[in-house]
């Protein structure tokens, strides 16, 4: 069943492939649905591998699976291979697995999104990357992996490109990440110096030959690299950007996967460490605790509900390297495991979130969402109480867990870690309030823009009126003038008729044979002529009034219409000032149709004042992340020896390198536990007095300087910008001034000394050039001659 | 004792190697004659001949027998009385400088066309064709010379006549340059001839048995190094000798840059393993902390200059002169990583910068500007050009898993066990070069596409074939190196072995604490004894 292992990194693969090849034909959703098949096959790959290695013995779960020599060079020679042991298996479950949830949603987050397909394309690349890089054998394949993932993380975090500040922010990410790739490379070449092999399992064999000195420059620089990629301190700042990538890129990979890479390293490299100068191994303790508490503090002052959990992960991660430090490196791998459920979970949570909001990330103007969108609020209350340290929710018991080893190796680090504790119960809750309860602030914000709606319409219907009641006008006029028109051929008919009457008279009264009668005659008969005609006359007329007065009813019954439409936008245009109406019947309700049914249809067509819960393929991910946020602590329970199966799993991986908590007794761990629960009470009822009751102004909390990241990006991007940019400019006015300028300077002034500067004009050069050309095709000639002749 | 592995081997019955310089030729003879009615024929004609060279070079690579000996050799006497002959041959070092050259020819043919004067261009193109193949075959000093100076003159050409911007000057600077640098090697070349002449008697100008000589007393063979090096310092270039190179590779038509940067350039470094390290290992090893601190330089300097270049082609210029020193580091670190790195990283800067360059000719030809301001958004428009480039980006920042990783990562590894803290300088390399390309990157194809950038045309389907086998070349070579390396390290190993055997005390760094100086030496025994062996077979 081991021999299943390829298939592991060999499913992304083959989905990377495909949805390559025909992403674009396939389209939506059917990529998605390949990528999210192909995460699945490997999880399904991963459980198989899994099993086959419980079946084994404990020493025996180390299994190398080579498929094909990579780089041979003399003495150097690395494979791309792959090694299955406790730690591999245990990255792939539950990077498989949240991977495929995480896929799975997506497949609703970036519905609509035209570069669909090219996202699952990222996403399974992302996911072979990863899984390189926890399963490879060596680590030159660890570090593909680690590039191959950074890459990723590049590609999806500037995914929406044509904004500057996603674009910026990937590029930050991958720059920031090669400087921990600096020490990765260097620390690659220590162990190779130093063991003559970088495969994992002579480096896990061979490290105890290693002089501390080596083995402490080779853990310092990897602890450099674990920095970049795992965000500590002071190569963190690119994580909070990396927010700018769509959430559940931020899910992924910036909370669950990735970025657990550095801790992964640094278990993975445990005899190493345990070679290396004792502080070496305490600085990666210090460093993780620092950076814990310094991004919690920070964490409580950002309005954007995914920086809050960016800071948040940032400081999750500082407990990882906290644990690793003191050689807690299950209680590492546990919290890791546990944060990937519950980081991941809040992450989609927030997805969900936005989503429903139309992309809104404030969370200020948030509030309430829990009436709105049941599923989320539930889901990431779980994952609120997981994180906040809440028993018997998983965090408690893998965060419990690391502040043991803390206090083991020093009671100042259990301090930092127990004071970061607070802190994170604190924002925490915070942002629970802020987003789900109380009053729904989303209209606050959008006041404006529905009374604009509003009162567009009633401008809209009173220009509607004014047409109307001109036309009405028009056609009373229209009436008026076809009126006189009638009456006027009334009138000549009448007289047409008079004079045929006067005519006959004559005639009669005229003898034929008389001159006279002939004319008369005429007369008559063109007078009786003319009477057809004005009668026609008249018809039209008649007809032509009919016309006008249909006309005035129509412009009458329009005037009415539009009366009653301008009545019915005046009223709405009184309740628009009242826009909380809007939000109360949408609350209560919630339906919210009688007041959209008011607005201009190209208002209502947006849906942006109507947030909702989300689709299936988002809300599922977020019930099955939450039952494992609530149940993971199981895997690895305090209280008896043999509850311990996290810790019994890894032993074989850990070979002996695990701290041993000899001088704690059983009284000091409930001590620990206890305060640790009292921290949490206390800074989940802070929170609630502060952002419930509003009896203390946030402010006085959320200071500055914590929104500002202690400035510390900031000083670097004055830096950078500044003195940085100038030293550049620098050096290349340097190139073009002073070295190329002294290249030609000379020249210049040799051949002026000389008098030779017409030599050196093209006309010359050219004809050296063709003289060189003519001299060479010479001697070939030549050549050729004394061969031949 | 080297000369005589390598001159030991089998001939074939087929002059390949002459033909690989007779092809091009002929094509360029071909071409002359076509009557100017007929320019439509002069594109397919030099297409048609630089595309056998190119698979007859990939035949020798196929036929090529994984060993340390001189393959295909062919060997006319041609001045006897002078020592001199016209004697062609490839072992592992040149066997991937001469496909490379094959595969760009016909790929910078195909991809861009001159604009005006097909002919003269095309010509010029297959002379250059000829020169490059010949000189990287050449085993004898002379005759390596008559080729290093064949390839300056149609470059020259090509950039004074289809260039760009003041594509005359740029030209000039480049042809005095390198002219100057010819110059100092001609002496060098006197130099070690009549110096191991005084000495054995014998004139000579084969590279192999002046090495094996090693007959020069030290001063003149430092003497001699350091005319070799100053010549092959121009061609890398090395900084500070370094400024002719971005005014031709911006001025240079797209096809000139594309054989600037993939073939010329690695003459200066091929020429450093050739001839610096086979015939001075004791001057080279001397001067080597001189050269570790040139290289590292380039890299630094070249990356700093780089990013904040306006134009993008002047940028992928300065890059090169980064490249070049990560090269310069691998060959001095004199071990079997450096060297095999420095030898990979010639062949994937080839393809990497090639590849940048013909992607940055497109961007030109379409948008008539270089300038990085200028443009912006084009993944909107041209989303499968950016795809290209973004993939040929990270292949030249050294992402694992591309071709460019592999040299890199080698030459590091050989430089570290040689010269640590050098190397931990060098290795900044590769923040810098992530900075200028991403960045470049993001204001070229990121962000909004207006006015002319976002009616921009994606690659038409001609364009994206001709890019293909580089891109296909990209993945093989970073995720497959071994059938390459392979081919290289019996040649790699064995001139290891000769700077092992002839400088005091030395032993190749790259071993400490892993072989005994014992295992070494043994190393050297059995090299010399398949060589004796080698030579009884024959």
């Amino acid at each position: 069943m081991l021999e299943a292992a390829f298939l592991i990194p060999a499913f992304p693969i083959a989905g990377f492939l495909l949805v390559f090849l025909f992403g674009r034909k396939l389209g939506e959703p059917v990529a998605g649905w390949l990528a999210t098949l192909a995460m699945a096959g490997s999880f399904v790959s991963t459980l198989v591998v899994f099993g086959g290695l419980a079946g084994l013995e404990g020493e025996e779960r180390f299994f190398i699976q080579k498929i094909f020599t990579w780089i041979p060079s003399g003495t150097f020679n690395v494979d791309i291979g792959l090694l299955v042991d406790p730690l591999a298996v245990t990255m792939c479950l539950f990077i498989t697995g949240v991977g495929t949830l995480i896929h799975l949603y997506s497949i609703g987050y970036m519905h609509g999104d035209p570069n669909f397909s090219k996202f699952f394309l990222y996403l399974n690349m992302f996911a072979a990357s990863m899984l390189l890089l926890v399963l490879g054998d060596n680590l030159l394949l660890t570090f593909l992996g680690w590039e191959g993932v950074g890459a990723c993380s590049y590609l999806l975090i500037s995914f929406w490109f044509t904004d500057e500040a996603n674009a910026s922010a990937g590029k930050k990410a991958f720059v920031t990440n090669r400087v921990g790739d600096f020490g990765f490379m260097l620390a690659t070449f220590v162990i190779f110096t130093s063991i003559g092999s970088i495969r994992y399992a002579d480096i896990l064999s061979g490290a105890d030959a290693m002089t501390t000195n080596a083995a402490t420059a080779a853990t310092l620089l990897f602890l450099l690299a674990a920095a970049g990629k795992s965000a500590q301190l002071p190569l963190y700042v690119w994580l909070p950007d990396a927010m700018a990538g769509p959430t559940p890129v931020s899910a992924l990979i910036h909370a669950a996967t990735m970025v657990t890479s550095g801790v992964y390293l640094l278990t993975r490299l445990n005899p190493v460490l345990a070679e290396a100068a004792q502080g070496a191994v305490t600085a990666i303790a210090w460093l993780g605790a620092l950076t814990a508490l310094f991004a919690a503090t920070i964490a409580i002052a950002q309005t954007d509900i995914k920086k809050v959990l960016a800071y948040s992960t940032v400081s999750q991660l500082g407990y990882l390297f906290l644990a690793v430090g003191t050689g807690a490196y299950v209680a590492a791998i546990f919290h890791m495991v546990t944060h990937a459920f519950f980081k991941a979970l809040l992450f989609l949570g927030s997805g969900s979130v936005i989503h429903g909001l139309d992309g809104e990330q404030d969370m200020r103007r948030m509030g309430g969402l829990a009436r709105i969108m049941p599923i989320t609020a539930m889901t990431f209350v779980i994952g609120w109480l997981a994180i906040a340290g809440v028993p018997p929710f998983s965090g408690f018991w893998s965060k419990d867990e690391i502040l043991l080893y803390a206090w083991n190796e020093s009671k100042l680090l259990w301090l930092v870690g127990i004071i970061t504790a607070l802190l994170t119960a604190f924002y925490m809750t915070r942002q629970v309030i802020l987003t789900f309860f109380g009053r729904i602030k989303f209209f606050d914000a959008h006041t404006d823009e529905i009374e604009m709606a509003f009162a567009n319409r009633v401008t809209d219907s009173k220009a509607a009126l004014e047409d109307a009641q001109a036309s009405v006008g028009a056609a009373e006029e229209g009436v008026a003038k076809s009126e006189a028109d009638l009456e006027k051929r009334t009138e000549a008919l009448a007289k047409a008729e008079t004079a045929v009457e006067e005519t006959r008279m004559a005639v009669a009264s005229s003898l034929p044979a008389n001159d006279g009668h002939e004319k008369l005659v005429k007369a008559f008969e063109k007078a009786e002529k003319a009477i057809p005609k004005a009668g026609t006359a008249m018809e039209k007329a008649g007809a032509k009034v009919t016309d006008a007065h249909q006309a005035l009813a129509h412009a009458q019954t329009a005037v009415a219409e539009a009366r009653e439409l301008a009545l019915t936008a005046a009223t709405a245009a009184n309740r628009a000032p009242k826009a909380p109406e809007y939000v109360t019947a949408f609350t209560d309700g919630p339906d919210v149709s009688e007041f959209e049914s008011q607005m201009p249809d190209s208002y209502r067509q947006r849906n942006e004042y109507h947030p909702h819960e989300s689709p299936w393929t988002m809300t599922l991910p977020l019930i099955v992340l939450s039952f494992f946020a609530a149940v993971a602590g199981g895997l690895n329970l305090p209280f008896t020896k043999d509850l311990h199966f996290l810790g019994h799993w890894l032993e074989p991986s850990l070979f002996g390198n695990e701290a041993h908590l000899t001088d704690i007794s059983t009284a000091t761990k409930w001590g620990l536990a206890v305060v640790a629960i009292v921290v949490g009470i206390v800074a989940i009822s802070t929170a609630f007095y502060v952002y419930v009751s509003e009896k203390v102004n946030p402010e006085s909390i959320e200071l500055d300087v914590f929104a500002e990241g202690w400035h510390l990006d900031n000083t670097y991007a004055k830096v950078a910008g500044g003195p940085g940019h100038a030293m550049f400019d620098g050096a290349a006015a340097f190139d073009a001034k002073v070295v190329d300028g002294a290249v030609i300077g000379t020249t210049t002034l040799v051949s002026r000394l000389g008098g030779v500067f017409a030599y050196l004009q093209p006309g010359f050069v050219r004809s050296a050039a063709l003289g060189i050309m003519l001299g060479s095709a010479g001697v070939l000639i030549w050549f050729l001659a004394r061969l031949w002749l | 004792m080297i000369s005589s592995v390598l001159l030991g081997a089998e001939t074939t019955s087929f002059p390949v190697l002459p033909a690989l310089v007779a092809i091009p030729l002929l094509t360029a003879l071909v071409i002359a004659l076509i009557p100017g009615s007929r320019d439509d024929y002069l594109k397919i004609t030099a297409l048609s001949g630089s595309s056998i060279t190119a698979a007859f070079s990939i035949w020798v690579m196929a036929a090529f027998e994984t060993d340390d000996s001189l393959q295909f050799v062919w060997e006319r006497v041609w001045a006897a009385d002078l020592g001199a002959s016209f004697s062609l041959g490839i072992d592992g070092i040149s066997l991937f400088l001469v496909v490379l050259s094959g595969i760009l020819f016909p790929i910078a043919i195909m991809c861009c066309d001159p604009g005006h004067d097909h002919k003269p261009y095309y010509i010029w193109l297959m002379v250059l064709m000829a020169g490059s193949m010949g000189v990287f075959m050449a085993t004898d000093l002379l005759l390596f010379f008559l080729f290093f100076e064949v390839v300056l003159i149609p470059m020259y050409f090509l950039i004074g006549g289809w260039g760009h911007g003041d594509r005359v000057f740029a030209a000039t600077k480049f042809f005095i340059y390198t002219m100057a640098g010819s110059a100092l090697m001609l002496i060098g070349i006197g130099t070690v001839a009549i110096g191991t002449a005084r000495q054995t008697g014998v004139l000579t100008f084969n590279v192999f048995e002046l090495a094996e000589a090693q007959a020069l007393s030290p001063d003149l063979a430092r003497f001699a190094f350091i005319a070799f090096a100053l010549g092959f310092a121009v061609k890398v270039p090395l900084v500070p000798v370094h400024t002719w190179l971005p005014d031709a590779h911006t001025e240079a038509p797209t096809a000139g840059s594309v054989i600037l940067a993939g073939v010329m350039l690695k003459l200066g470094t091929y020429g450093f393993i050739r001839f610096g390290l086979f015939l001075f290992p004791q001057a080279a090893k001397d001067l080597a902390p001189l050269f570790f601190t040139l290289g590292v330089i380039g890299i630094v300097y070249g990356a700093v200059v780089a990013t904040v270049q306006k134009d993008l082609k002047r940028l992928i210029a300065y890059s090169s002169i980064a490249h070049l020193g990560f090269i310069i580091l691998g060959i001095f670190a004199m071990n079997t990583q450096g060297i095999e790195g420095a030898l990979l990283q010639m062949v994937n800067h080839g393809i990497s910068t090639g590849a940048l360059f013909i992607l940055v000719g497109w961007i030109y030809e379409r948008r008539h500007t270089r300038e990085i301001a200028a443009l912006s958004g084009l993944q909107s428009a041209a989303p499968i050009m950016a795809a290209a480039f973004t993939l040929v980006m990270l292949s030249s920042i050294g992402l694992p898993g591309l071709n460019g990783f592999v040299g890199e990562f080698l030459i590091l590894l050989g430089a570290y066990s040689a010269a640590k803290w050098w190397t931990v300088v060098a290795v900044t390399g590769v923040i810098l070069a992530a900075l200028y390309l991403l960045w470049a990157y993001q204001r070229v194809f990121h962000g909004k596409a207006e006015g002319d950038n976002a009616t921009m045309a994606d690659l038409s389907l001609s364009e994206g074939l001709s890019i293909l086998p580089l891109i296909g070349l990209i993945i093989f070579m970073g995720l497959y190196p071994k059938p390459v390396l392979e081919r290289m390290e019996p040649a790699v190993e064995t001139l290891v072995a000769h700077l092992e055997a002839n400088i005091d005390g030395f032993s190749e760094p790259g071993n400490d604490g892993v072989e005994s100086p014992a295992d070494a030496e043994d190393l050297v025994k059995a090299a010399i004894h398949g060589a004796e062996g080698e030579e009884g077979d024959h």
